[in-house]
């Protein structure tokens, strides 16, 4: 039992993933940690839930590429019940009948490629090399605190130090290629090097996901890295399914958590972090309890944290400004669909493996920037993106033998369609998503037993995430780096002494990826002079 | 609308023209790829394959390496710009061994120019060029196009190689020049053979229409069949220690083409790789002149080099230093223990004494002795020329047997 | 061999180069392909009787060469400040000056924080001035140069600007003019003005991410002084422009197309005019943009293949048609007085409006609704237009280059577009028009030989500015080909009647000895 005396070492709100990766840290350095979610259920948006009966839906994030290595290593997570299946491959449908698939194997690969263009299979050669420079750079930052350029103290100068370091190991020519690629967009980073409309959709495609932009808006390639770098067994790039559904991250980051002697406290909603003397003392629940801890940290994004759970007056006036202006609109929808079979996609050969992968059905770049142009104009896309994977091929827990589970992430989808959403406008962009499948997979509406159809408005409702931006805060410029969650904050420290941010609004962004967390614990330990938990990034020189 | 081409996805190796003759020659059935295109590591023992090319005559597959067809009114002038070495001589009916390099003067692959016909011209290159090649047409009227599988090519290479082709049917072999090329005849269809190999010895390369590719597969081991002299298929394992006797590099194998390098300083240019006598600053612009123009006002800082390692035991990835236990100064890049001078031959890269190569580096090498590993030291010596450069290889007529 | 520079094209920055490299001694030869100089801000008639130039409103040449170039003496009047009035077809418009906006219905709020935003920007900009007037600096292998300016420019932005604006400035400098006004501004009319800055002569809307940039660079001009529509229009610009050349001993030649640049083993050695006439020279100036100078003048034999393919790659997507009408009479805009249309009257009603209107071009279509700015320089300056008749001069955003149906095929139908437009603003002005004139990106791109027929010769967007503008090792004026250099909009700190790229390259020139 929770004693509600007891004056805890520190607190976190909420149980996504990187509050509770915050927590297992913490605790692991020996500190006495309760963990507070709102939910029944720990997760956050890493959550598997059974919404129709014997089936399990991952059904907010639905793969994990990101989540740091280090991070899985230094918890032990896989003694937690922990497995990731890589994901293997991806197709783009094609309006004339045909496709694009990515192959796992290279050879296969090169051969598909070139069915569509020759000089394109050539260019692969030179778009990889050139990812994989800005991979290697960028994915040194991720377990980093970033510096604050307008600082002074001696650590933010040799943090600088550090970065400018990595930097100059780049070549001169490099260095201004890295920053074309962080700047521009991904349709004209990859119009550079590939001619044929389809692989040019196929690539562009993980630069929108999540994200309130277009493939031509400046700032999306650098995005592309967000789902480009991370690895999956050392094979950088690939995606990877969590046994069980995400839900078994989260799962094995409690156990890690408990472990250690940290606790978990769920249907426990926070009210308020209460602040006395310009420090927070603990928190106030939805109920009234009061729970005490000498430090706080708030797994919530920005704006929910400032906004919703913390006092004006307990807070500087350009936090609060600051908060409001915090760019978190939500771009995605997400249906997660019970089938009763497998469904067959007469494009593909038989017996072809791509089904195991993504499948998309936009095939052009102009197809992709008009959807973008619909949600400009706060409606759902007409002619969607859909992200679709079908974990329940080689992931035997998630539903019945024989039965499968289809996870289609949508973009874009708004906010606020004009009028606010009801009931009927969700199903009606739900059946926007189900006719484009449809188009493709003739048997695919027969198969159909169940759909859960997410707009931003269920995203945020039930998991807590603002606007449902799934990144918890927009991956622009103005929010990356010393940037994020605004500048001056970037460091997870809050604007109350004793109070921490350690969500997805932190550096380095969203995806499940745990470095948030794993940051922000270990800037907490340094403040309180523990040895750090944290691990190194492991360095791949 | 033609219907959709299919790719077969449960063949992770394409297939090339000789196809059915390897899988059927192949003892151990031992696979590789080579460009994509399933090639045989080894057929039978890599012991009579290297005696194969030494001694009488060896046949490998060709297909997979990169070819390219280039035509137009600008196409000398292309190549002139696409690569360090002065082409604009080459006549019709010869060959150059080139190297290409990107903006900074990288090494991005090696290759060969064949002029095939007036104005008519293949580059074969070791890795997929196509865009490169592309990118570098800025200026220039000219057609490039990629026909690797669209060309069956052999490599005949050995001692008796040339006494095998003209048993086989082929005329006009005895006053074919190193780096020359011939249009022929086999048996009915048109046969271009070149003088040219990857083996350091005699040798040809045969490229025909893959329409004929069994044909002229089959019109070459007809030979043997005929019991006039041995021909045995050369696998990669017998052809790794040639090229090292040779003193041929291999891109992606000993240096890392620049256009597929990741970090900064890990690609090199040709100085850096012991060609600079491929680059000519004489003749008008190519790329990556100015780089290369820049880079020689310095001392090259390392260079490969091909070094006799003394001792019996292979330098197998080993550090190289200047004396033992002293500084390091470079790592073997590629080695072979060389049954026909029984010795151990290395590429190595070196850091230069301000662009002086110096002669004589230590190896660290460790060794296996039933499972308990060792290390010892042994010496190594520069050497500038061909570990293997027999006289037959270049003797205009060949010699007959 | 002559010691001669030859300096190709009379645009403004052209005009400024080689007048800064004859005061210092260069013998100079301006070479204009066309009949007269100055480029899109030449005046020239396009009806009889009427004249107008392409660049109509000056708003941004550089004090600094100002003064250096003696303009002043040499006859140029900036004219009168001009306001930007932000039309609503109820006639209930805006007036934006530098820091002040007026308009009824404007709250208390967006009144005062209209001030702080421009004073803002504009100290941003001023932040920037260190690195604007020089050569951008290189990030590696700097020279003496490059890190004074880079130290100059951390001063100044840590200092200049101090530690809440510096991480401000950081925070909106690279994302969208939209989210920032959202985050700002409470009126959709006052914010589509504002927009319209951004995004105008570019190919953006204002959510594309670069357009707080490209409205900094619009601002930048602030800092110099106001804007104005010249007496004489911009034609008087280039007199002025061209008098000072011809005082500090430049010899111009008009009708004198450069074919080619010559190279030999990568050094310049002259250029040879269409027709084949050769002109020896040590140095060579471009004011041409990057695509026209290294693709089609020196040709891609001459330099490294990535090179070329990144100077292809340059983005310069045109996408404001101008149309100049002769008009009967003064036209008539609801709700605005004579004095009013001396302005510069801008058709953005709101963001939605104007990204919109962009939208269209991302697909090579034409706004259905386009932004306008509106001018009527005959009202300054009588000898533009015959008595009792006047010049209406537009800009009209956005006419893609790249228009599907081609522009000989949509011409007409993008006039008519435009016309419905101003109808709503100023009703009846349609039957008042006697000729008219429309230049699409096209026109411009083979009239005056701008690539894509773009405002600022590229795009201004982060990817490239300044040491990658317009491409990495061609972007400190010096070329891969030695004593080629480029000397326009093409060029740091990019477009606009500005003349620092000119001042710059001229700077760079001279300290390099030439070469």
């Amino acid at each position: 039992m929770v004693n509600t005396q007891r004056n805890y070492d520190a607190i976190v709100i909420g149980a996504g993933h990187n509050g509770l990766t915050n927590a297992a840290f913490l605790a692991k350095a020996g500190l006495d940690v309760l963990v507070l979610e709102k939910n029944p259920e720990i997760g956050g948006a890493t959550i598997s839930r059974e919404l129709h009966e014997g089936w399990k839906y991952s059904n907010c994030s639905y793969v994990c590429s990101l989540f740091r290595p280090e991070i899985y290593q230094a918890l032990d997570l896989g003694r937690h019940g922990l497995e990731v299946v890589p994901l293997q491959g991806s197709t783009t449908f094609m309006q004339n009948g045909d496709y694009f698939g990515s192959y796992h194997q290279g050879p296969i690969n090169r051969r598909e490629i070139r069915r569509h263009s020759k000089r394109d299979a050539d260019a692969a050669v030179r778009f990889n090399a050139d990812l994989m420079k800005w991979c290697r750079l960028i994915r040194g930052f991720l377990l980093r605190t970033p510096p604050d350029p307008a600082s002074f103290k001696m650590r933010d100068a040799m943090e600088f130090a550090h970065l400018l370091k990595q930097f100059y190991k780049l070549s001169e020519s490099q260095i201004y290629e890295f920053i074309r690629f962080f700047t521009m967009s991904i349709a004209e980073y990859l119009e550079m090097y590939f001619e044929s409309d389809v692989i040019l959709a196929h690539y562009s495609g993980g630069s929108i996901i999540g994200t309130g932009l277009g493939v031509y808006s400046p700032g999306t390639a650098y995005v592309l890295l967000h789902h480009a770098m991370g690895d999956v067994d050392g094979n950088v790039g690939s995606w990877g399914f969590a046994r069980g559904g995400m839900g078994s991250i989260s799962k094995a980051i409690a156990g890690a958590l408990q472990a250690h002697g940290g606790a978990i406290r769920r249907d426990a909603e926070v009210a308020k972090i209460n602040v006395s003397g310009g420090k927070a003392t603990g928190v106030t629940l939805t109920n009234g309890e009061e729970v005490n801890a000498k430090i706080v940290i708030s797994n919530l994004d920005v704006q929910r944290t400032f906004t919703k759970i913390m006092e004006e007056k307990d807070l500087p006036e350009d936090v609060v400004t600051k908060a409001k202006n915090f760019k978190i609109r939500g771009s995605s929808g997400k249906l997660n669909i019970a089938l009763d079979g497998m469904p067959s996609f007469p494009a593909l050969p038989k017996g072809s493996p791509l089904t195991l992968g993504h499948m998309h059905f936009t095939d052009t770049l102009e197809r992709l920037e008009r959807a973008y142009d619909d949600w400009k104009d706060d409606m759902w896309s007409q002619d969607p993106y859909v992200d679709i994977v079908i974990p329940t091929q080689y992931d035997p827990t998630m539903a019945p033998p024989g039965k499968h589970m289809m996870s289609v992430f949508v973009q874009y989808c708004p906010v606020e369609p004009e009028g606010g959403w009801t009931d009927e406008k969700r199903d009606a962009f739900g059946a926007t998503v189900i006719n484009q499948i449809a188009d493709y997979s003739p048997d695919f509406k027969d198969l159909l037993l169940h759909a859960e159809v997410r707009t931003p408005r269920e995203i945020e409702l039930e998991v807590g995430l603002t606007g449902g931006n799934i990144f918890q805060g927009e991956l622009t410029l103005d929010q990356l780096m010393f940037n994020r969650p605004f500048p001056g904050y970037a460091q997870y420290r809050g604007p109350v002494k004793g109070m921490y941010m350690c969500s997805s609004s932190t550096h380095p962004g969203g995806g499940v990826m745990g470095a948030p967390g794993a940051n922000s614990a270990r800037e907490i330990l340094r403040d309180l002079g523990k040895d750090n938990t944290v691990p190194e990034d492991f360095g791949d020189d | 609308m033609s219907a959709t081409q299919h790719l077969d996805f449960t063949q992770i190796y394409h297939h090339s023209p000789f196809h059915d003759r390897i899988e059927a020659i192949s003892q151990v059935k031992s696979w590789s790829a080579w460009n994509g295109v399933q090639t045989a590591r080894v057929f039978d023992t890599v012991a009579s394959e290297y005696f194969a090319a030494r001694s009488t005559t060896s046949v490998m597959d060709l297909t997979p390496m990169e070819k390219y067809r280039i035509t137009g009114p600008d196409a000398n002038e292309y190549l002139n710009h696409l690569v360090t070495r002065d082409v604009s001589k080459l006549k019709p009916g010869r060959v150059s061994y080139v190297v290409w390099c990107n903006d900074e003067g990288k090494v991005i692959d090696d290759g060969t120019i064949f002029h095939l016909r007036e104005g008519e011209y293949r580059l074969c290159a070791a890795h997929h060029q196509l865009d490169w090649l592309l990118l570098s047409a800025e200026g220039y009227d000219v057609e490039i196009e990629e026909e690797t599988f669209d060309i069956a090519a052999l490599s005949v290479q050995g001692p008796t190689s040339c006494s095998v082709l003209t048993a086989a049917g082929i005329d006009g072999l005895d006053s074919l020049k190193p780096f020359g090329l011939i249009h022929a005849n086999l048996n009915g269809f048109e046969v271009c053979v070149s003088r040219t190999g990857f083996t350091g010895d005699l040798g040809y390369e045969l490229w025909c229409d893959p329409e004929h590719a069994l044909a002229m597969w089959d019109a070459i081991f007809d030979v043997k069949a005929r019991g006039l002299y041995d021909v045995r298929p050369l696998g990669l394992e017998a052809l790794a220690m040639v090229r090292v006797e040779a003193g041929f590099i291999l891109p992606g194998d000993d240096f890392n083409p620049a256009d597929s390098t990741v970090r900064a300083g890990h690609d090199r240019s040709p100085f850096e790789l012991g060609l600079g006598w491929l680059v000519n600053f004489d003749k008008p612009y190519f790329t990556g002149k100015k780089a290369l123009l820049a880079e020689k006002q310095k001392p090259t800082a390392r260079q490969m080099v091909k070094l006799v390692v003394e001792g019996n035991k292979l330098p197998v990835d080993s550090f190289l230093f200047d004396r033992k236990n002293g500084k390091r100064v470079g790592t073997i890049k590629a080695y072979t223990w060389s049954p026909i001078l029984k010795a151990n031959l290395a590429f190595a890269e070196i850091d230069t004494k301000n662009g002086v190569v110096p002669q004589e580096v230590w190896a660290e090498i460790y060794y296996s002795k039933e499972l308990e590993w060792h290390s010892t030291w042994a010496k190594c010596s520069v050497t500038d020329k061909p570990f293997w450069n027999p006289e037959r290889k270049s003797m205009t007529p060949p010699s007959a047997f | 061999m002559t010691n001669q520079t030859v300096v190709i094209g009379g645009g403004h920055n052209g005009l400024v180069c080689a007048t800064y490299l004859a005061k210092a001694g260069h013998k100079v030869l301006l070479l204009e392909a066309r009949d007269q100089l100055g480029g899109p801000a030449s005046t020239t008639e396009f009806a009889e009787g009427f004249k107008s130039s392409v660049a109509h409103v000056l708003h941004s040449l550089n004090n600094k060469v100002a003064t250096d170039l003696q303009l002043g003496q040499a006859g140029l009047e900036r004219g009168e400040a001009v306001n930007t009035i932000a039309l609503s077809a109820d006639g209930n418009h805006l007036t934006l000056a530098k820091n002040v906006v007026s308009g009824n219905g404007l709250s208390e709020s967006d009144l005062a924080t209209y001030a702080n935003f421009k004073s803002d920007f504009q100290a941003y900009a001023k932040a920037l001035e260190p690195l604007t007037m020089n050569k951008p600096p290189r990030l590696k292998d700097m020279d003496t140069q490059d890190k004074f300016t880079l130290g100059k420019l951390g001063f100044k932005l840590r200092f200049g600007l101090g530690k809440d604006n510096m991480r401000e400035f950081l925070r909106v400098g690279g994302i969208n003019i939209y989210d920032v006004l959202k985050d700002s501004f409470e009126s959709e009319a006052l914010m589509g003005a504002i927009a319209f800055d951004a995004v105008m002569g570019h190919h953006m809307g204002p959510r594309t991410p670069n357009t707080v940039l490209s409205y900094l660079n619009h601002v930048r001009g602030e800092i110099y002084g106001d804007q104005s529509i010249p007496k004489g229009g911009m034609g008087q610009v280039v007199n002025a422009l061209e008098s000072a050349a011809k005082k500090a001993g430049v010899t111009i030649r008009t009708n004198a197309k450069v074919a080619k640049i010559k190279v030999e083993n990568s050094q310049v050695t002259g250029v040879q005019l269409e027709g084949g006439e050769q002109i020896a020279a040590t140095t060579v100036v471009s004011n041409a943009d990057a695509k026209q100078t290294f693709i089609n003048l020196v040709g891609g034999r001459q330099l490294d293949a990535m090179f070329s393919h990144r100077v292809k790659s340059v983005r310069a997507k045109g996408n404001v048609a101008k149309l100049h009408f002769a008009v009967k009479g003064l036209p008539k805009f609801t709700g605005l007085d004579e004095n009013q249309l001396c302005q510069r009257l801008i058709v953005c009603p709101s963001l939605r409006y104007a990204e919109h209107a962009f939208n269209a071009a991302k697909y090579g279509e034409f706004s259905k609704n386009p932004i306008l700015e509106i001018t009527i320089p005959s009202l300054k300056d009588a000898s533009m237009a015959p008595d009792g008749h006047h010049v209406v001069s537009i800009s009209a955003s956005f006419a893609p280059y790249q228009l599907k149906q081609g522009w000989q095929q949509g011409g007409d139908d993008f006039i008519a577009t435009v016309l419905s437009v101003l109808e709503q603003y100023a009703p009846g002005i349609s039957e008042q028009i006697v000729a008219k004139e429309m230049l699409s990106p096209v026109d411009i791109e083979q009239q005056y030989g701008t690539s894509g027929g773009h405002w600022h010769h590229g795009e201004i967007a982060l990817d490239q500015l300044f040491m990658m503008r317009p491409v990495y090792g061609a972007a400190q004026y010096d070329t891969p080909v030695d004593g080629l250099f480029l000397c326009g909009a093409t060029a740091h700190p990019g477009g606009g009647i500005t003349g620092i790229p000119g001042h710059n390259a001229a700077k760079r020139i001279l300290s390099m000895g030439g070469r």
